[in-house]
């Protein structure tokens, strides 16, 4: 099963290589990872996706713990969370094709932004099912390139993932 | 009030003096000259070694038997990377130390300047936190924090790099050795509902056992242990780590348990219905095959590192806290079944399994396990003895006789050959009115041998006991067992003569080839002033029995040797 986890912590010089090199070397995967900022000055947020039984990713929740830098860890899978992630396509684009490809945009209420003569790129957001979907039928007219934020990630309602 | 501006390097001599350090073990070289220029002019005392990875390991001794953390100095680049053995050690044996390296000045950080090395990014997974240091201001900060992560929660390595240029600049210094970090708030007291049903479980057991490892000796809980035992009349196990942390000469001790433990050990914990660990963390060499480790067994896991408990071996009462705390805590609410039955079965066990290995030297030559034991029996129980890596090591464990905590000093996680010479230095120095043995193979003295001139230099009182097969004995013996007899490349030709080797160093050399010679000389080290060393001759192909094979359940055992 796949685990999104919310990571809160200290911005400081190296941290993002403390967290990776955690999961490199205790032999987790990491599906992958989005970092920015959060309300709080000088704390960060990351979001990772590992996939892994329940008894790994407790294992991993509670290595990350012990990195002097790393606040707080909380498994978001285990909750009603909002998901998203950003995908852009560079997918080919004849004149002939360019209807077509519109029209499966729309459908995933992706949008155009960028158009050549014979290629567009496409922006969708969603979760990992709409990515995949989008993909699967934008290949026939062939995709070109790929660029993915990894997935960010959120409670529902008013609760939140504080330091505290 | 306007407060001075200081130096970098005059604010790491305050802090240390300020957390009580007594001692630094340390090479100087050009980066760190300021700090040592410092060094010149205050009152700190300083071991000056002959090669960086010692002054580690020398560190870590001295941090085993005061408990406070080992503070070391070297240099940018080769300085710093000959610690990471050391640094690596102590990591894996949860010691304190707080190592300061100079590092090149920031203007050339990245630019592979001269003796420049990413000593940070080398150490990273074998500390428990790092830190470069961009601002003298930082300085200050990162010292008291440094001390306090080495120093609490489940202890460790932390290290600081400084570069050259912020040991020169100056700033405000401003010292506070309580400091407060938001990520790290490590549990002491355990839940008191686990607490309960930890009680609940020791109540109910009819074969229980304690199984404690160095977590005992860390936070000083061999009291209360003592205690446990004792009051519920249940037998103690202790890992390679924890040897001390309950006196060895007790009816209640059963020994080592594991790959080269004791059988009666392996035994209880296969049939034990419930297993109190303490300070633990189920090493392999511990549990042999996982699936079928104490397979009858419930098991109360404490620790102070929550990431132990379940990652090797599922748990039934976990409690993350202060191994000391935690077991005062059961004593409170105690209550206990009858164990006799149980005991009589593990007297049964220890009658028909004496620990194996001829200790009579018959014909030519001398049994190791003989002289370990001559060692023991000619030392007082406030001795330290350190042990290097590989058969001696595990001879030491078995036959050793050791009463107090932080008086076994070992490389146990890691196995690095070469820590127990430097690691008995610096507990000589820890404890200056207690002798110290260090018991070491011709293989590993080896690896740190050049320390003689340390030890002569500082007058160190400390007997060094070569157990000498001319073999790297412990690999030898896996090829004997595993391999096939293919000896590859573990004969030891062209070993020094020791003897000789110790005498130009101006250390006193001994040699004992027999069992008379041994007795003989172990008791004229005894009185000597200055490093003994002693070359005992032994039986080359001596093996350490028991031996479960590695991944095989424990309480499948190749007995092997003689029990006469």
């Amino acid at each position: 099963m796949k685990h999104v986890l919310a990571v809160l912590v200290e911005d400081k010089p190296g941290v993002l290589t403390r967290v990776a090199g955690l999961f490199s070397r205790r032999g987790f995967n990491i599906d992958n990872i989005a970092v920015g900022e959060t309300v709080t000055p000088g704390i960060s947020r990351m979001t990772i996706t590992v996939e892994g039984t329940e008894t790994l990713v407790e294992q991993v929740i509670k290595q990350l713990h012990k990195l002097v830098n790393v606040i707080k860890v909380s498994n978001l899978s285990e909750e009603p969370s909002v998901m998203r992630e950003l995908m852009l396509l560079k997918v080919n684009a004849e004149v002939g094709s360019r209807s077509d490809i519109q029209q499966i945009v729309e459908t995933f209420r992706g949008k155009v932004v960028d158009v050549s003569p014979d290629s567009m790129i496409i922006e969708v957001t969603g979760n990992e099912e709409k990515m995949e979907a989008i993909k699967l039928l934008l290949q026939h007219f062939g995709i070109k390139e790929i660029v993915r934020t990894g997935k960010i990630s959120l409670l529902r309602g008013s609760r939140i993932t504080r330091e505290g | 009030m306007k407060k001075k501006m200081i130096k970098g390097s005059a604010m790491i001599i305050s802090a240390l003096q300020k957390e009580g350090v007594e001692i630094v073990f340390g090479y100087p070289g050009g980066a760190v000259l300021p700090l040592y220029d410092q060094l010149y002019d205050s009152t700190l005392r300083h071991l000056l070694v002959r090669h960086e990875q010692a002054a580690a390991h020398a560190a870590d001794g001295y941090a085993r038997v005061t408990g406070k953390p080992g503070v070391v100095f070297a240099t940018s680049g080769p300085g710093a990377t000959n610690l990471v053995t050391g640094i690596a050690n102590a990591y894996m044996d949860s010691v304190p130390l707080v190592l300061i390296t100079g590092q090149v000045p920031s203007g050339f950080i990245g630019t592979d300047a001269f003796q420049e090395a990413d000593i940070t990014g080398i150490t990273l997974p074998v500390t428990k936190h790092n830190y470069l240091v961009k601002d003298a201001r930082q300085l200050p900060g990162i010292l008291s924090e440094a001390f306090y992560l080495a120093s609490t929660g489940r202890r460790g390595p932390v290290l600081i790099d400084v570069p050259k240029d912020v040991f020169d600049q100056e700033a405000h210094f401003d010292y506070n050795v309580e400091c407060e970090i938001p990520g790290y708030n490590p549990t002491y007291k355990g839940h008191a509902g686990q607490i309960s049903r930890a009680v609940k479980a020791i109540r109910d057991a009819k074969r229980p056992v304690i199984f404690g490892g160095g977590g005992l000796i860390r936070s000083g809980a061999s009291a209360a242990l003592e205690e446990l035992a004792e009051r519920a009349k249940i037998p103690v196990i202790l890992s390679l780590m924890g040897l001390g942390a309950y006196p060895g000469d007790r009816s209640l001790f059963l020994g080592m348990p594991g790959m080269h433990g004791s059988i009666t050990a392996n035994y209880a914990l296969s049939e034990a219905d419930l297993i109190i660990a303490t300070g633990v963390r189920f090493d392999d060499r511990v549990t042999g095959k996982l699936e079928s480790f104490a397979s009858n067994a419930r098991i109360i896991h404490i620790d102070i590192d929550p990431a132990e408990i379940g990652k090797n071996v599922k748990i039934d009462v976990p409690i993350v806290g202060d191994v000391k705390m935690v077991l005062e805590s059961i004593l409170k609410k105690l209550q206990f079944g009858d164990t006799a039955e149980w005991l009589k079965q593990i007297e049964n066990w220890q009658k028909q399994n004496p620990m194996p290995g001829g200790l009579k030297s018959s014909g030519s030559a001398m049994k190791p396990q003989h002289v370990i034991r001559e060692i023991s029996r000619l030392c007082d129980e406030n001795t330290i003895v350190a042990t290097d890596v590989g058969q001696h090591q595990m001879w030491t464990a078995q036959h050793f006789m050791v009463r107090k905590p932080c008086s076994f000093l070992t490389s146990g996680g890691l196995g690095t050959m070469g820590y127990g010479f430097p690691a008995s230095i610096g507990a000589k120095l820890a404890a200056p009115d207690q002798k110290v043995v260090c018991i070491t193979g011709d293989g590993s003295f080896q690896m740190n041998i050049q320390e003689l001139a340390t030890a002569v230099n500082n007058h160190l009182d400390l007997t060094i006991a070569i157990i000498n097969n001319g073999y790297l004995g412990m690999v030898r013996q896996w090829q004997d067992i595993f391999y096939d007899k293919r000896y590859a490349h573990t004969l030891m030709e062209g070993n020094p003569d020791f003897v000789k080797l110790a005498e130009a160093y101006g250390a006193k050399g001994m040699r004992a080839c027999d069992a008379k010679e041994a007795t003989a000389a172990i008791e004229q080290a005894m009185q000597e002033k200055g490093p003994v060393v002693i070359d005992f001759t032994v039986e080359p192909e001596e093996n350490v029995y028991p031996m479960v094979a590695p991944n095989r359940p424990i309480n499948d055992i190749i007995i092997g040797g003689d029990r006469s």
